[in-house]
């Protein structure tokens, strides 16, 4: 059976298995209804020209995981940024983990998603948010037909939650191939502040797709930080779906370190209701053997006097393909934005792609728009001194990609995971140079 | 120590050595100099090894060694040090983090382990009090944005803290005001010892105030068409270059 046809006679006997309550029951009734009018996107669609999903949907998944699965924090601790203290919401093959956990309701909620599109004290903000910043092409809306668990956060106003909270998705491999649809909802209040680190990991071979929802409102002068760590198994693959609604004067930023997986989508939105907004995204790609990466980016400037700042940078090997797609609205009434752009790209294969298109769609007439990319490979000047310096070529090329990624990393605000990333980035260019950046 | 046999070398098909010999004891410098387009930086990048070059015939020897195949990495390992005329920008790799590796895979090279960080940090610290280069300086990103002046400062620190036997300043002075050029002068001469060499190229004999060489070649076409003392710098400085010309009849 193709995996569009089990998906939707699934979907009864999902809706079975948990508490159908009338409000996310309808929700969840019209998105799979969506779903099967959409579909899985295909290479027709625009925005999927250069990422072909056929492949990974041939795979036989299991829809849910059949049994609860445990996992040992010795055996996945080198998976979490565990030198800091930090929230946890930990799920083994999509079911929540209390055992790695450590969650909240001490001023806030750090918990799951289950428990908040069912326990009635969470009624008002599920009505509020819930499915309000997803957009309803057939990805998101077979996430939102399926949602039921995930991390569910809720700062309230003037807030500072003072540990940063890790989400992680674990995959245990007990099931041959296993599809999982996490949905998260993020609600930040005004004045107040958080960090999220998310990750998907796969603990074995067997592939494992993931189709993710994240929704996130940043109100009124609210800050968010949020990591996503992409360095999953080879036969592990990722469509990330995030919405980031954000509020007069929130300053959102979302780093994307996409350094494993067999085919990862980073499909992220973000949109501008209020004056004075600034949005950050920041990606370091690093992949090689026949991975596939594709960061589509969108920035809505709606309001006068916001900025929005995207910078990612690329460094594909052996036959590995990347794609960028970033598109920037400027509304009409959008004067004053400041919005930058910049993709840059080193090829270290002959073999290797990039395919890196801007999308400028402005309306307004006084704003500030540069976007740039470029594909190059390295240096030869820059190689020759190195090495007359005495560092060899395997060094020096490490060095120079060091070099080319840094920039992107001085803005992560969490030293431990910076330090993380820096070593993540040296075990994939698989060399052992001794400095920091 | 250096030991040049009738070295030919081109780039892109277009031969610009013609047929060099020179020969350099340890403890000796050498000035080479001569009109642009003449082959002196050519010959500088040939002997430290940068790729684009075609050594079509001939040798180098570096103590009794041909490294006329080596990387430019294994030659910096031999000993042989380029100051290069246009020092390339490296934004995202401090000078600091840029030496520690320098330093560290020579070493691994000689089968030595990593230097330990406190006497990294000292031998930082005195070379570059000897180069007068403020400390903050060491944390920027490698000579993105310096002066020339700090550029060509930047390199002999370099020069220092890499301790090369053959060492070639490749048009150290150009760029350089009068203070700068004093004190990287006084850094190469303070560095200057009975086991180590040095060839310095220029067109202007500027530099040889403060660099005294023992002896001055005059490149012209690709090859080394007249030597001589000190004092041979100085007669082209009053006569220019034109009447070597005639001599040779180029």
């Amino acid at each position: 059976m193709e995996l569009k046809e089990k998906l939707l006679s699934s979907f009864l006997a999902f809706e079975n298995q948990v508490d159908v309550d009338t409000y996310v029951h309808d929700i969840r009734s019209k998105a799979i209804k969506t779903f099967e009018t959409k579909g899985f996107p295909n290479k027709k669609d625009e925005a999927w020209k250069y990422t072909s999903l056929n492949k990974i949907l041939k795979e036989d998944y299991s829809v849910f995981s059949k049994e609860e699965n445990a996992l040992e924090y010795s055996d996945v601790k080198k998976y979490f940024i565990h030198d800091i203290d930090s929230y946890k919401i930990i799920f083994i093959d999509g079911k929540y983990s209390s055992h790695l956990s450590d969650t909240t309701h001490d001023g806030m909620d750090v918990c799951l998603m289950s428990a908040a599109l069912t326990k009635p004290k969470y009624r008002l903000i599920i009505e509020n948010y819930f499915n309000k910043a997803a957009k309803d092409d057939g990805l998101s809306a077979l996430n939102t037909a399926f949602s039921q668990e995930g991390a569910y956060i809720n700062i309230p106003k003037n807030k500072i939650a003072e540990k940063p909270i890790q989400i992680i998705h674990f995959s245990t491999g007990k099931e041959s191939a296993l599809m999982l649809q996490p949905r998260n909802l993020i609600v930040v209040g005004e004045n107040s502040h958080v960090q999220i680190i998310e990750r998907h990991q796969s603990l074995t071979s067997n592939p494992v797709l993931t189709n993710s929802v994240t929704e996130i409102f940043a109100n009124k002068r609210a800050i968010v930080d949020y990591y996503k760590v992409q360095n999953d198994d080879q036969n592990a693959s990722l469509i990330d779906n995030t919405y980031i609604n954000q509020k007069q004067q929130s300053h959102v930023s979302v780093h994307t370190f996409s350094f494993g997986g067999k085919l990862t989508r980073n499909n992220l939105n973000f949109f501008q209701n209020g004056e004075h907004i600034d949005s950050t995204l920041k990606g370091i790609t690093i992949i090689g053997d026949k991975q596939h990466v594709d960061h589509n980016t969108l920035v809505h400037h709606i309001e006068p006097n916001c900025e929005s700042h995207q910078d990612y940078k690329g460094i594909f090997g052996d036959n590995s393909v990347g794609v960028f797609n970033g598109k920037v609205v400027v509304e009409k009434e959008a004067q004053k934005t400041n919005a930058f752009q910049a993709n840059n790209n080193i090829l270290v294969s002959d073999k290797a792609s990039i395919n890196t298109k801007p999308q400028l769609e402005i309306f307004a007439d006084d704003v500030k728009c540069s976007h740039g990319c470029t594909i190059g490979q390295l240096d030869e000047s820059a190689m020759f001194y190195l090495r007359s310096r005495g560092i060899p070529e395997k060094e020096a090329k490490a060095l120079l990609m060091y070099a080319f990624a840094n920039n992107v990393l001085e803005s992560v605000k969490i030293p431990e995971l910076k330090k993380r990333i820096n070593k993540l980035i040296a075990n994939k260019l698989a060399v052992n140079i001794g400095f920091d950046l | 120590m250096l030991k040049i046999k009738d070295l030919h070398a081109s780039v892109d098909d277009k031969t610009i050595l013609r047929g060099i010999n020179l020969e350099v004891k340890a403890g000796e410098v050498h000035a080479i100099m001569g009109p642009n387009g003449s082959g002196k930086s050519t010959l500088a990048s040939v002997i430290a090894g940068k790729e684009e070059y075609e050594v079509d015939k001939g040798h180098i020897i570096l103590e009794g060694e041909d490294i006329g195949e080596l990387e430019a990495d294994e030659r910096a390992h031999k000993g042989i040090f380029l100051s290069f005329q246009y020092p390339v920008e490296i934004p995202g790799v401090s000078v600091t983090n840029f030496m520690k590796t320098a330093i560290n895979e020579t070493r691994k090279a000689r089968g030595l382990a990593d230097m330990p960080a406190n006497e990294m940090l000292k031998l930082i610290r005195e070379k570059s009090e000897l180069l007068e280069i403020d400390r903050k300086f060491l944390s920027r990103s490698l000579n993105e944005g310096f002066s020339g002046g700090e550029k060509k400062r930047n390199e002999i620190f370099q020069m220092a803290m890499l301790e090369p036997k053959l060492a070639i300043l490749d048009e150290t002075d150009s760029g350089l005001d009068i203070d700068a050029l004093r004190i990287v002068a006084n850094g190469v001469n303070k560095l200057k010892s009975k086991d180590n060499a040095t060839i310095v190229i220029t067109h202007y004999q500027r530099l040889l105030d403060y660099i005294v060489p023992d002896f001055v070649h005059v490149i012209h076409n690709g090859r080394i068409v007249k030597s001589g003392g000190k004092e041979l710098a100085h007669e082209l400085e009053e006569k220019g270059y034109d009447w070597i010309k005639e001599e040779v009849g180029a």
